[in-house]
């Protein structure tokens, strides 16, 4: 039987179950369940994560200037973006303002993470759903060296450099250790490269995974460490004195021009390796144009890296804000982070408490108080559930609304709302890539699109990472060398009670944390995390969230092999490391796939 | 020789914060020489790849369910140890650390020698919690495995003067071991009638 949802999908689940993953709290695991119909089309999709982020249980009582190490430990791929969020939310709570220097240098190392985690994200943890590393053994290393040349002048493209490659790919596969490759479906019908682009694709993953380390870098120069670099409320904890010498102490010119290298190596990374694959790979899925989902109707971003310090406001982000609706690219709306109508959590479908849960709650008011309760039409017990009711709480993921509607966020969103302002540096490097490409702006609306947003993205940042490198330095030789305003560092300086938010784009998308400040410690502290957005239930009113909305009318070639459903929703970049499970209908385990 | 001692897991799930809270005391305890890092690890997964391919030796502390008593530890060496690090139902958190694995072994720089202390955890679900008692008291045998082996794959360790108290800490700013447990404490004290 056939329910047709507020926000525009036909959900029949009638057909054969298809479930992914078995549900545990640990680390945060993904799960899905769709059904099909009898051609094998999506015809109902279910995502249900174990994301608990009930960060105030733990925060509650302890020092706001502290709040951005613990936060820096929910996630293991958001950890600065995290930082930065919860630095902001103290600043804005407490009206700290922070030194230009600072937000040049949080800048940069925001930007660093963005442009780490899309590399990564791409060649680590999705290019594998697009590309076959076993038909690559059978690719001819002259036809390979022939087509990288055809697309780029990156200098690893020689014939002898892919035939030795694929000797080593093809020791790595025979010695039966597949390890990152294990697990795949190789040989699968949705696969659609020819040999020679998988062998490229297969040499570009192993370059990516040695040059991925060059840019962290950036992270330890400016945050003193990695993993986990320092930040500081009331700026940088890094002080500048540009005739030091050595690579301890403060940031000296010898350091900063690391940096400069750092950037300049991943310009090129990104427009001579990256782009050009994303492109050559998308020439061959350009008429797989599923998985567009909420992309095409609601999304939102909140925007970030802002021009000048403490300005948070549209006009002064760089990256895009708004929200778009209904796919009427001409309305773009505002977003306030302190209306109470606007930003709103739901738990109707989730495994929480409210006292009335036909209402949402704005997370300055936000309780995470569990309920795990099954519907009805669960199947299995409480500890091994065979098959979600997603009429009843299906999900440890709260479901946020802005305005009462499900939105996307992440790259794909910030481009749409980008291109919807008609800002240059959006649109035309998005329409120059369609137009290579040979498809119409509506291909954007896809997975693929996501996928490639997200490579414009990276190149976007690279650039600007370049631009607050310069105006670092041009700052500092002005005269300015302040990293930090610590005015306000003392609790005694702070009112009795204060209450304040903070924002970033993630990689994955829009990122906010609210706290609330009473007597000098935290009170109430919540984050919105974007795959709290993207990974949503459904709400009181019926309306599904991206990753549900994305799956629906997707054909699948085999159904015992989803690999259509791992594309989709590992382009999303989840934050949730997950090791999945393919089911068949009588619980019976059938295959392994690993999804983040 | 270059050696690598990483702690890993999630400080805010109770015993899935063991392999980071061992390093923590191990760094606590001991001074190393410039060829040796200390780690602290969290929940990094592939980004910590590049520790990996750099180092020769490679010591792990990390939370391992081998389905035994709670705190018991096992240690397993060089080939065992990717192992016990991948399939699901034994490695807790880190799924990915297999892969770390293989993925330093596919760029042709994989460590020649390799430990892993592990320690059954009891508690993983308790959000913000503390160590276990069990786990907890785990922390010094594993810190004397990890010395033995160490020793043996000829590490040079000093410990620390009992006044060097001004050495930067592995964790700060509220996250060390005993602030973060200290709060707890405080906490179940408050709330007590």
């Amino acid at each position: 039987m056939g329910i047709q949802t507020p926000n525009g999908f036909n959900l029949d689940n009638s057909g054969k179950r298809i479930v992914v993953d078995p549900v545990t709290r640990i680390e945060g695991h993904l799960r899905v369940e769709v059904n099909v119909d009898k051609n094998n089309v999506i015809r109902n999709a279910v995502s249900t994560g174990t994301m608990w982020r009930g960060i105030e249980v733990i925060l509650k009582g302890r020092d706001p200037r502290d709040a951005w190490a613990f936060t820096q430990r929910i996630c293991g791929v958001c950890t600065g973006t995290h930082a930065l969020t919860s630095v902001r939310a103290v600043e804005n709570a407490l009206g700290i303002t922070i030194p230009e220097n600072a937000n040049s240098i949080r800048n940069m190392m925001q930007l660093a993470l963005q442009v780490h985690d899309h590399l990564v994200h791409f060649y680590h943890l999705h290019a594998l759903d697009w590309v076959d590393v076993v038909s690559a053994l059978s690719a001819d290393p002259k036809a390979t060296s022939a087509l990288a040349q055809s697309i780029s002048d990156w200098p690893l493209s020689s014939p002898g450099y892919f035939k030795d490659l694929q000797i080593r790919l093809k020791k790595f596969v025979e010695s039966g250790q597949l390890g990152p490759f294990k697990n795949g479906y190789w040989g699968h019908a949705a696969y659609k490269l020819p040999p020679e682009a998988n062998l490229m694709a297969v040499a570009h993953y192993l370059e990516a995974l040695d040059f991925q380390k060059e840019i962290v870098k950036v992270q330890t120069i400016f945050g003193g460490k990695n993993p986990h670099p320092n930040w500081l409320v009331g700026g940088v904890p890094c002080a500048i004195n540009v005739d030091g010498v050595g690579a301890v102490g403060a940031i000296n010119m010898e350091r900063l021009n690391l940096v400069s290298s750092i950037i300049q190596q991943s310009i090129d990374f990104c427009e001579k390796v990256y782009l050009p694959d994303v492109l050559a790979i998308g020439s061959f899925y350009k008429n797989w144009l599923y998985g567009g989902g909420l992309s095409g109707k609601n999304v939102m971003a909140y925007g970030d890296i802002p021009e000048h310090a403490n300005d948070y406001s549209a006009a002064n982000l760089t990256l895009p804000q708004g929200v778009i609706l209904n796919g009427n690219l001409k309305e773009i709306f505002p977003v306030d982070h302190t209306d109470p109508e606007q930003i709103q959590e739901f738990v109707t479908h989730s495994w929480y408490k409210y006292p009335d849960e036909s209402k949402g709650l704005h997370p300055w008011d936000g309780i995470t108080e569990p309920n795990y309760k099954l519907g009805p039409a669960a199947k299995g017990t409480p500890t091994n559930i065979q098959e979600l009711d997603e009429a009843g709480k299906y999900s440890w993921i709260k479901a946020p609304r802005w305005r009462g509607n499900a939105v996307e966020v992440g790259p794909l969103a910030r481009y749409i709302v980008g291109y919807a302002q008609g800002k240059p540096e959006f649109k035309e490097p998005t329409d120059e890539f369609l137009k290579k490409l040979g498809a119409p702006t509506s291909a954007l609306f896809s997975t693929l699109g996501r996928t490639a947003a997200r490579a414009l993205e990276c190149q976007w940042a690279v650039r600007k990472m370049e631009h607050f490198h310069k105006k670092l330095i041009a700052n500092i030789k002005a005269g300015d060398s302040s990293t930090a305003n610590i005015d306000k560092w003392k609790p005694e300086s702070w009112p009795k009670e204060a209450k304040g938010y903070g924002f970033t784009e993630a990689p994955r998308g829009a990122l906010a944390h609210w706290i609330k400040v009473k007597d000098g410690k935290i009170e109430n502290y919540q984050c919105v995390v974007p795959t709290t957005w993207n990974g949503s239930p459904r709400d009181p009113k019926g309306n599904i969230g991206a990753f549900e909305a994305s799956l629906m009318d997707t054909p699948l070639a085999d159904p015992q092999k989803p690999l259509e459903i791992l594309r989709t929703i590992h382009s999303f970049d989840p934050c949730l490391a997950c090791s999945t499970h393919v089911m068949s209908e009588d619980g019976q385990e059938m295959t392994q796939v690993k999804v983040r | 020789m270059r050696t690598l001692i990483l702690g890993i897991g999630n400080i805010l799930w109770a015993d899935e914060g063991f392999g980071v809270r061992a390093v923590e005391e191990f760094h606590a305890r001991y001074e190393t020489g410039a060829d040796v890092t200390v780690l602290d690890g969290g929940t990094q997964g592939l980004y910590l790849v590049q520790f990996v391919e750099a180092c020769d030796q490679l010591l792990v502390f990390d939370a391992i369910d081998y389905g035994l008593e709670p705190g018991t530890l096992r240690i397993v060496r060089d080939g065992e140890v990717p192992r016990f690090m991948g399939a699901k139902k034994m490695s807790l958190h880190q799924t990915g650390f297999q892969e770390v694995l293989s993925a330093a072994d596919l760029l042709g720089r994989y460590p020649s020698r390799l430990a892993l202390i592990g320690c059954q955890p009891q508690d993983l679900e308790n959000w913000g919690g503390p160590l276990t008692a069990p786990v907890a008291a785990a922390v010094e045998p594993a810190l004397a495995a990890a010395v033995d082996t160490l020793v043996e794959w000829g590490v040079e360790l000093r410990p620390r003067a009992a006044s060097a108290e001004t050495f930067p800490r592995l964790l700060a700013h509220d996250l060390d071991h005993d602030a973060y447990e200290r709060r707890l404490r405080g906490a179940e004290e408050e709330t007590r009638p």
